[in-house]
């Protein structure tokens, strides 16, 4: 519905989904301020500030024509390059993990910049596979060479989380890109009979505990499992509606751990109730339903592919956040996109959305042609 | 080289497997979208209620509240223990997160002396987790206050608005009352772990009447529901539930006299106990030097304890109970009674040479008394009477006489503990020797063993306390027992012996004080008010040529004991005065009972003698004792501290 007295750039943006957007981050917002026992400047006011920014970060790049992303994608993977081994010699150390690089104004995480840049470049490869060839070998090996290095880096800092991540992302766009679905079946078969073996021989001590806890939560409540109890104790207890806002006792009491981060989808729920959860999955999940239309929609390979990798590089934020404040799956550190506080998390967000934007805009013009 | 029977793959079906695959991979995401959904919906709805409970537990705690404590009154209903609200603030182990930061701010705001800083850093590296450590009490309203606008950034610290007791009589009643303290973790695993005692404020009895009577003192805590943060700041109380006051206890003690034998035993190591001769209610129960339980009830600091634990003089110990003398001459009324008993003529002389020869061993007397009957025998405290008659008679003879009148017995009395000496005789002295041949020589009771009990020394050894009730009991002519709690009992049995043996014995008692006696010098200021007593010297060490234990270093010199009764004709009022090491009880023992007696017939004659002492003393007992723990801090060697 384009009012006449709206410009036309602007009546042009894809306002669907961007109302969705700013819902979630003003959810968030308002979480922050909640969770901060109604001080809006501890992380509430940082957040809105960096939403309005990467916003309009987003929207720059919508208006990029997606040729562009294309054409320097590589140029993109070795400038991530060069970040993920300056973070390694002088990043800050945090969690154990020496994964961010101090800016001043901002506290970097290289790791996860990678993860859309990734995405195109790998678009870009099994854009020129020709059809012919997908079904060769040739197009799984150059995969592998193109990620062992950013692996080998996050590995080192080390930062499982966001490694497993990379992989699930890159393993779905190549299931995406028509390689042979039993390659897939068979991966997957190979994965199950396996995870013992990484359990007992890759998984680090603490990892393992981590794993053990998640199976198993109760039995050290006080201990590792503390996150996992605390977290569905502020939902359950939240019921349909909530305590209401500044009202939960489990973030104020501070017994809900990294309530602004990893954990504040379980801070709302516990305020809002399974009335707020909802509204936020349903949120997120049209979000990602956008994106996979964006994907579907657009015309040329390279876009297609791009779009859907952008749209599952935030489906799995999401997805594995929200399993894991449930208790559906093992603690790890990945924040709710748009929602929890954190700087590199929103950029990596805004990128794949201005991404998409972009893609979307150029298919809706190559449509009106 | 391409698979045989491979799909020939073209753009076109390309982007059909696209499509289909995306298509899926959408309806995947709706389903993880589902499946959030169901998940939330279960924890959040089908298990609300089990986790709205948890979420209570987590941020609702009861906070106990310590109860006040039961007052201690004296037998006027005077108390002698009470509660004052005190301001205090102490530390949690388990919240404590910066103590390098706290601790200095904290002594910075409470003006902390560096001893006391020592002290709390040494206790918070011994304490156990929730306990708390005392930081400070009887905080000024200021500096309480001080603490509680900075508690935000003071994690760890817990100031209070509480009830500390106090004692108003102070030291004179340290050993008697006892004090109280925090509790330790043996009191804590004791107790079956009982929360309050880890209650910051809550103290347990420690010594004295507050640690026996620790049950009925007590008290039933309140309690607090709170609202608290994982760090334990309260966020605020929900609901409080009062604590209730302990039960009053009520002592025989007279807090006044009690007060005024403390002071006039003044600087010398001894005891004095008065009862009444007809309940058996304990009025006084002083043992001097003492402490002052207001200090200990603060926890008091490792310099000070160790002044109390290295004095001579050994405030730390209740003399009345816990020391042990040989009675001397104090017990010739109970061997005279047994004397009778064995129907010994009282008329019947006995010369006195100045001693009595047994076989190749001489037996001295403290004079050339000439010729004795028991009367004189007991005024003039002649020892060769008693040598002579006893051994007459036989010591077995003599010691069921003495437990009757309640000498080497354990009274039935709230007290932390009794030493209850020993009353010998021939089966008590063979069954130390097989238990002991090194220290008990041989089996078999001989007649200086005799001779030796029947004056006092030897074997026996007694408390001032079954001093007093042996008095008492004599001046009754019943079988009265010492008690310390109000409350009617039947009253005492008389005892098995004719009354007028017991007027025999009281004759004797009078002449002591009261005519051609050893205690001359101390008969009461009243024409119609008379005591009666024995004298007695202990020696401290067996007598070596002419070395008498009347002369030389102090802690040789030989003990002053008197017991007592009064008035004569009707006694109210018996006990025992000992001064350790006071040369004779004539001279150190005898003028104390006068005065306390005095006080009990009449104070303000009473008060005028002990503030004329006192001036000649230097000062009150508190002046004296704060200027001994100068002195004691002075004479130790510079930077010695804690």
């Amino acid at each position: 519905m384009a009012l006449a007295f709206v410009p036309a750039p602007v009546a042009s943006l894809p306002w669907r989904m961007l109302w969705i957007v700013i819902a979630l981050a003003g959810i968030g917002i308002l979480a922050l301020y909640s969770v901060a026992d109604g001080q809006f400047s501890r992380w509430a006011l940082a957040h809105s500030m960096r939403f309005t920014a990467f916003l309009g970060l987003a929207l720059v790049l919508s208006y990029f024509r997606p040729q562009i992303f294309h054409e320097y994608a590589f140029i993109a993977f070795a400038g991530g390059i060069l970040l993920l081994i300056m973070t390694l010699g002088l990043g800050v150390v945090r969690g154990g993990a020496r994964s961010w690089l101090d800016l001043g104004f901002i506290r970097l995480q290289p790791s996860e910049l990678m993860k859309p840049v990734l995405v195109l470049c790998l678009a870009r490869f099994y854009a020129h596979v020709p059809p012919r060839e997908i079904r060769r070998f040739s197009a799984i090996w150059p995969v592998g060479a193109l990620l062992a290095l950013p692996i080998l880096l996050i590995l080192l800092q080390p930062d499982l989380g966001t490694t497993m991540l990379i992989v699930l992302n890159t393993v779905t766009l190549m299931f995406l890109a028509g390689l042979p679905l039993r390659l897939f079946v068979g991966g997957a078969a190979a994965v199950a009979a396996a995870l013992p073996a990484v359990y007992w021989f890759l998984l680090l001590p603490h990892q393992r505990e981590r794993v053990l806890i998640f199976l198993n939560p109760e039995q050290d409540p006080l201990g590792a499992g503390y996150h996992l109890t605390q977290s569905k104790i502020a939902i359950g207890s939240g019921g349909l509606f909530g305590k209401g806002m500044l009202n939960g006792t489990q973030a104020s009491g501070d017994f809900l751990p990294e309530p602004q981060t990893d954990f504040i989808f379980s801070a709302i729920a516990e305020e809002w109730g399974l009335t707020g959860g909802l509204v936020i999955i349903g949120l997120l999940f049209a979000l990602l339903h956008w994106g996979m239309r964006v994907a579907q929609d657009a015309r040329d390979r390279f876009d297609r592919l791009a779009a859907a990798g952008m749209t599952l590089t935030i489906f799995f934020y999401v997805a594995i956040n929200l399993m894991m404040v449930m208790g559906l799956a093992p603690v790890v550190g990945i924040p709710l996109p748009l929602i929890s506080y954190g700087g590199s998390a929103m950029l990596t967000c805004m990128i794949c959305l201005g991404v998409l934007m972009a893609i979307d805009r150029s298919t809706r013009a190559a449509r009106r042609r | 080289m391409t698979r045989r029977g491979a799909p020939f793959v073209t753009e076109n079906n390309q982007s059909h497997v696209f499509s289909r695959r995306a298509f899926v991979l959408g309806a995947g995401q709706w389903g993880v979208a589902a499946l959030l959904a169901g998940r939330m919906g279960y924890i959040a709805v089908a298990e609300n209620e089990r986790y709205a409970s948890l979420a209570d537990e987590n941020r609702v705690q009861m906070r106990l509240i310590p109860p006040r404590r039961g007052i201690i009154y004296d037998r006027h209903g005077i108390p002698m223990a009470y509660n004052r609200s005190n301001f205090r603030v102490d530390l949690i182990p388990d919240q404590l997160e910066e103590p390098e930061r706290v601790i200095p701010e904290l002594a910075r705001l409470l003006d902390l002396p560096p001893e006391e800083v020592e002290r709390i850093r040494r206790e918070l590296a011994a304490a156990a987790g929730f306990q708390p450590v005392a930081v400070a009490e009887n905080l000024s309203m200021e500096k309480y206050a001080a603490v509680t606008l900075r508690l935000p950034e003071l994690h760890g610290v817990s100031p209070l608005s509480a009830f500390a007791r106090f004692y108003p009589e102070g030291p004179a009643v340290g050993h008697l009352i006892g004090y109280v303290g925090t509790p330790n973790r043996e009191d804590y695993e004791a107790e079956n772990r009982n929360r309050l005692l880890v209650t910051p404020g809550f103290k347990v009895g420690k010594e004295g009447l507050e640690k026996v009577t620790e049950r009925h003192l007590r008290g039933r805590p309140g309690a607090a529901r709170i609202e608290v943060t994982a760090r334990g700041r309260l966020v605020r109380e929900l609901r409080t539930l009062e604590d209730a006051e302990g039960a009053p206890l009520r002592t025989t003690i007279d807090a006044g006299l009690q007060s005024f034998a403390a002071r006039r035993l003044g600087d010398e190591s001894g005891s004095c106990v008065v009862m009444d001769c007809r309940t058996g209610d304990l009025l006084c129960l002083a043992s001097m030097p003492s402490y002052d339980p207001n200090a200990f009830a603060d926890g008091i600091s490792r310099s000070e304890w160790q002044m109390f634990a290295e004095d001579e003089r050994q405030p730390l110990r209740n003399k009345v109970l816990n020391s042990l003398y040989p009675p001397g001459s104090t017990i010739k009324p109970m061997v005279a009674m047994a004397l009778l008993e064995a129907a010994i003529d009282p008329d019947e002389r006995v010369n006195c040479p100045g001693g009595y020869q047994l076989g190749n061993r001489f037996f001295r007397c403290l004079g050339r008394h000439g010729s004795m009957n028991m009367h004189t025998a007991i005024a003039r405290s002649c020892n060769t009477y008693f040598y002579s008659m006893g051994r007459r008679i036989g010591y077995d003879r003599i010691a069921p006489v003495a437990r009757e009148l309640g000498l080497g017995q354990r009274f039935d009395l709230p007290v932390v503990s009794q030493s209850f000496g020993t009353v010998p005789d021939s089966a008590w002295k063979r069954r130390r020797h097989a238990q002991n041949p090194r220290l008990i020589e041989r089996p078999d009771w001989t007649q200086s063993d005799t001779l030796n009990a029947s004056i006092g020394q030897g074997f026996l050894i007694l408390n001032p306390l079954q001093l007093g009730v042996m008095a008492m009991c004599i001046a009754a002519g019943r079988k009265v027992r010492p008690r310390l709690i109000q409350g009617e009992g039947p009253r005492p049995e008389p005892l098995a012996y004719a009354p007028d043996h017991f007027e025999k014995v009281r004759r004797g008692m009078w002449e002591v004080v009261n005519g051609h006696g050893t205690a001359g010098a101390s008969r009461l200021p009243f024409p119609d008010i008379q005591m009666c007593g024995k004298t007695g010297t202990a020696q401290v060490r067996r007598i070596t040529g002419g070395q008498r234990g009347q002369s030389g270093a102090w802690r040789y010199r030989d003990h002053g004991l008197f017991v007592f009764f009064a008035p004569f004709e009707r006694p109210l009022y018996a006990g025992a005065v000992v001064i350790e090491h006071g040369l004779g009880g004539a001279r150190a023992a005898a003028p104390v009972a006068k005065d306390v007696l005095t006080y009990l017939f009449d104070k303000d004659l009473a008060m005028q003698s002990l503030t004329a002492l006192e001036a000649q003393w230097g000062g009150t007992m508190i002046e004296r004792m704060e200027r001994r723990t100068a002195a004691w801090n002075a004479s130790r060697p510079a930077g010695g501290s804690g």
